[in-house]
């Protein structure tokens, strides 16, 4: 089956690897790079486990291919830590016991990411509506919602002091 | 000792809400789940699953695709060896292993569409994926059945010719596809409504609905030349992983060790086995280590769910509110094997109760399906579905509060429920009054708007667990957990060994560890993680305790007695010593010279598990236009004894309760006319998002902590569950004005309902 070489930027890294014509990225991450971190829960579309930032606009890994990756930059949950500090939205996670399982939660994580990197001050409706796209069966939403909010607020303070 | 039962003004751990031992890795993506593994010389493994609901395999020809350079194993059915059989506790029910045999890998017959037929393990997915295209099955297509009041008819065809009906005497003559009939009851039934001054009554639906983990079923299991192999697996326990695949392949326990992945959701779902044994069928046959993960419709067509029932109930109550009688009949459906949690449904029906005269009848029903798996209060959630609407008619009919009705009517202390136990350190009435006196009672409903109310009881169970807990030479600690922690039970583990050491909770950690590395224990299940094995945790932390009470008094040269253990400190209360006291810290750096390592465990098996209860508050308002439904406000109050970790406990009921609001409203299994399930997929299968819910308001009664654990912990997590179908219910039947008695209360059902449409 021919492959065909792919050169991308994933976490401010360059890579190069080879990737199937039908791969997706989803499949490329997790076994050519081993960045599982982005996980599979339904390969549609529909769950948003996948959850990752592809030149600064939210996709699900599942539904692109992987030889589209080609030039592009890619933000995955193991690139959302600054040089092993958290980032707000996983300090605040952590603080308010926003995961059960936790398998949703790469997910969870960057698709907040990508909410707080076009809209620092999001009503809970607006956190509900975008976050609409990824399941979460463990916490019913509350605690998810409530993180989202004051990550939020930290990273608006963030901004004031600096 | 008297270090573990302290009082509640002393705990400095327990109650607090720290941050997980496994968080970090949880929210950057380090944390290894199921499908996270990978070995070198792996391969990928598939498995080919029947298209239809129903049929005779009349023959699989594995030729052609053996043959397909890149195809290193194909198995079939015909490589498991269950041998005698027999039977394995699974946590809340015993596990048939010939149908688990069959279930993994079909004999004979199929029994619904996905039913797994044989597998493949080949280099690439695309060579697996072709292979699977490459094995020839004949079937002899059979006439099939989804419905469980169907199955249960009269010339339904049967599913398992020897399957005669258990419960009944005399025997059966002729197969059929009820499994069991379970009959309990007490009193003078028939003679309490002749006399009764109101009766209710209705017949109730509940479709079939999925546990719906995020993380499919996955594994990697390799076989060693020598016999001896390795599974990494996601499940709810890897020890009854070892012991159904020891049993599904005919191997001694000791040649399999199985490690624990993270677990990215169970509620039940991941306590039995679906790939594990194929995975090691397949190694077997090839000597290289397989790799099996489900697809998302593979999980809807051929893991869990949960029954769907039907149920016909009947209240008599005096005018005053007292009930005095029920009867009630549940047929829910099993799936392909007998094995429906029918009896927990007749068992938990009015444990909320105190009812004098009582009839339930239970059918376990086979039908077309895939077979059942626990699902978070198995059994409970349908029964209470009826009996909660029941009890909010006869509240109607009588124009009372239904708290002050539930109030009227609950179980105390000391009480005899229908299945034998006595009631004990129940907090059931303080739940029901915790929520009459918060303010959502209060609040005042909007036009168009309606409250709903409904309680639930779980159980909660105890049973054999091991922990052990080890002391770091620089004076922190490792606690070795046996369960897979599904929702944060690393955090109470190491919570509850801190506050007995003495230590803060940040030099204690918690790591799960493999079937070779730790004592037997159950499955993550029954709710009893947090109560069974953080006993074993607690008594292994005063064994440690003792041990360093007894090598301080060596170094003091002082009788035992005279040294108490308090915060992580040793002090000798020997006046006729000059003694300082001896942190943990200092008597661990000194271990080498007072006896070697400072370590214990401790395997038990753990009695006194309290049973739990729930009750739920659910505002809602319906679109007139489209028939959906909003539900504007939620609490939810649980009897929880003592939560060792109050987030995680709040984040169990706010889970329980959105889980059963789905189930509620939009959840369900769709066959076409075929047998054929039309909505294998999270787009068509609709569990609630964010934007579906509000915030879950929760309230942890704390009065009645459990006595028969160290730190008055209930099992918490099932519960929630069970009340939600009814409190959404009875107000959406106040708003149509007419009992709703069918889930789930999609759009168009309740849209018809209101004449709309």
């Amino acid at each position: 089956m021919s492959r065909t070489v792919v050169n991308a930027v994933v976490n401010g890294e360059p890579v190069e690897f080879l990737a199937g014509g039908g791969q997706s990225l989803l499949d490329a991450l997790r076994d050519e790079l081993r960045l599982t971190g982005s996980k599979e829960g339904c390969g549609t579309g529909d769950c948003g486990a996948c959850s990752v930032i592809v030149d600064g606009r939210l996709v699900c890994a599942c539904l692109m291919l992987a030889p589209e990756a080609e030039g592009k930059r890619i933000e995955t949950i193991e690139g959302l830590a600054d040089n092993g500090h958290l980032h707000p939205l996983q300090h605040q996670f952590l603080e308010h016991a926003a995961l059960q399982c936790g398998f949703c939660t790469p997910g969870l994580l960057m698709a907040s990411k990508a909410l707080l990197d076009r809209n620092p001050d999001p009503t809970e409706t607006e956190v509900r509506y975008w976050l609409a796209g990824n399941i979460c069966r463990c916490t019913g939403y509350d605690k998810v919602v409530r993180a989202v909010m004051d990550a939020a607020a930290d990273l608006r303070q963030e901004g004031k002091s600096k | 000792m008297s270090d573990g039962n302290q009082p509640p003004a002393s705990l400095k751990v327990v109650g607090t809400r720290p941050i997980r031992p496994d968080g970090v890795d949880k929210v950057t993506g380090r944390a290894q789940f199921g499908a996270d593994f990978h070995l070198p010389g792996m391969l990928t493994g598939r498995i080919k699953r029947s298209p239809h609901a129903h049929a005779r395999i009349v023959k699989i020809d594995i030729s052609a695709a053996e043959k397909r350079p890149g195809v290193k194993a194909v198995v079939t059915g015909a490589d498991l060896d269950v041998g005698a059989g027999g039977d394995i506790e699974a946590g809340e029910h015993a596990a048939a292993m010939k149908d688990v045999a069959a279930n993994c890998l079909a004999s004979g017959k199929v029994f619904y569409q996905g039913h797994a037929v044989a597998a493949v393990a080949a280099t690439s997915p695309e060579i697996a994926a072709e292979a699977l295209d490459l094995i020839e099955v004949t079937y002899e297509v059979l006439p099939h059945v989804v419905d469980v009041d169907e199955a249960m008819a009269p010339g339904a065809p049967v599913l398992h010719d020897d399957m005669f009906t258990k419960g009944v005497t005399p025997k059966p003559t002729k197969a059929s596809n009820v499994a069991q009939k379970h009959v309990m009851g007490r009193g003078d039934v028939a003679g309490a409504f002749a006399a009764a001054e109101v009766v209710v009554e209705g017949r109730y639906t509940t479709a079939a609905v999925h546990q719906g983990y995020i993380e499919p079923h996955a594994c990697v299991a390799a076989w060693g030349a020598d016999g001896q192999s390795t599974i990494w697996c996601s499940s709810q326990g890897q020890f009854l992983v070892r012991a159904m695949t020891a049993r599904i392949l005919n191997l001694p326990l000791s040649d399999i060790k199985v490690i624990p992945a993270e677990i990215g959701g169970g509620f039940g779902g991941k306590t039995t086995v679906y790939l594990e044994p194929v995975a090691l069928a397949l190694s077997r046959k090839c000597g290289r280590p397989v790799k099996l993960v489900m697809s998302r419709e593979e999980v809807f067509l051929a893991s869990g769910p949960t029954s769907g029932s039907s149920m016909d109930i009947r209240l008599a109550a005096t005018k005053d509110g007292k009930i005095t009688a029920a009867e009630m009949t549940l047929r829910y459906q099993a799936g392909a094997f007998a094995g429906s949690p029918v009896n927990l449904g007749c068992m938990t029906a009015f444990a909320c109760y105190d009812v004098e005269n009582l009839a339930l009848v239970g059918y376990d029903v086979v039908s077309n399906r895939p077979k059942v798996a626990a699902y978070r209060a198995p059994g409970a959630p349908m029964a209470a579905f009826a009996v909660e609407s029941a009890i909010d008619d006869l509240a109607r009919k009588l124009k009372m509060d239904p708290i002050d009705l539930r109030i009227l009517n609950a179980v105390k202390d000391g009480a005899k429920t229908v299945y034998g136990a006595t009631v004990r350190y129940s907090a059931f009435i303080e739940t029901l009054e915790a929520v009459k006196a918060h303010p959502h009672y209060k609040a005042k409903l909007g036009p168009g708007q309606a409250r709903g109310v409904a309680a639930g009881f779980w159980f909660n169970i105890g049973g054999e667990s091991s922990a052990a807990v080890h002391v770091d030479e620089d004076g922190g600690a490792t606690v070795v957990s046996s369960n897979p922690d599904i929702g944060g039970s690393r955090a109470s583990m190491a919570m509850m060994a801190a506050e007995t050491l003495g230590l803060p909770i940040e030099r204690v950690r918690c790591t799960v560890a493999d079937t070779t590395s730790i004592g037997f224990s159950g499955s993550t299940g029954g709710s009893r993680v947090t109560f069974a094995t953080g006993m074993a945790v607690v008594e292994a932390a005063q064994k440690v305790v003792a041990d360093l009470r007894r090598r301080a008094a060596q170094t003091w040269e002082c009788d035992i007695a005279h040294v108490e253990w308090k915060d992580g400190v040793a002090t000798c209360l020997d006046p006729s010593k000059d003694a300082k006291p001896l942190s943990l810290k200092a008597l661990a750096g000194k271990s080498a010279k007072t006896g070697g390592p400072i370590a214990a465990e401790v395997s038990l098996n753990a009695q006194g598990a309290a049973a739990g209860y729930g009750v739920h508050v659910c505002d809602l308002e319906i679109d007139p236009e489209t028939g959906r439904t909003t539900i504007l406000r939620y609490t939810a109050a649980q009897d929880v004894g003592r939560a060792i970790h109050p987030a995680y406990v709040e984040g169990q009921l706010q889970g329980g309760a959105a889980q059963g609001v789905g189930w509620a409203l939009n959840e369900e299994y769709v066959y076409n006319s075929n047998g054929l399930l039309d909505n294998a997929s999270f787009l068509d299968y609709r569990m609630p998002v964010a934007s579906d819910l509000p915030m879950i308001d929760t309230i942890l009664v704390e009065a009645k902590p459990n006595p028969r654990h160290p730190y008055g912990a209930k099992g918490v997590g099932e519960v929630p569950i069970v009340p939600p179908l009814a409190a959404v219910a009875n107000a959406i039947s106040a708003i149509v004005g007419q009992r709703m008695t069918s889930l789930p209360l999609s759009p168009a059902k309740v849209l018809a309902a209101m004449g709309g449409g």
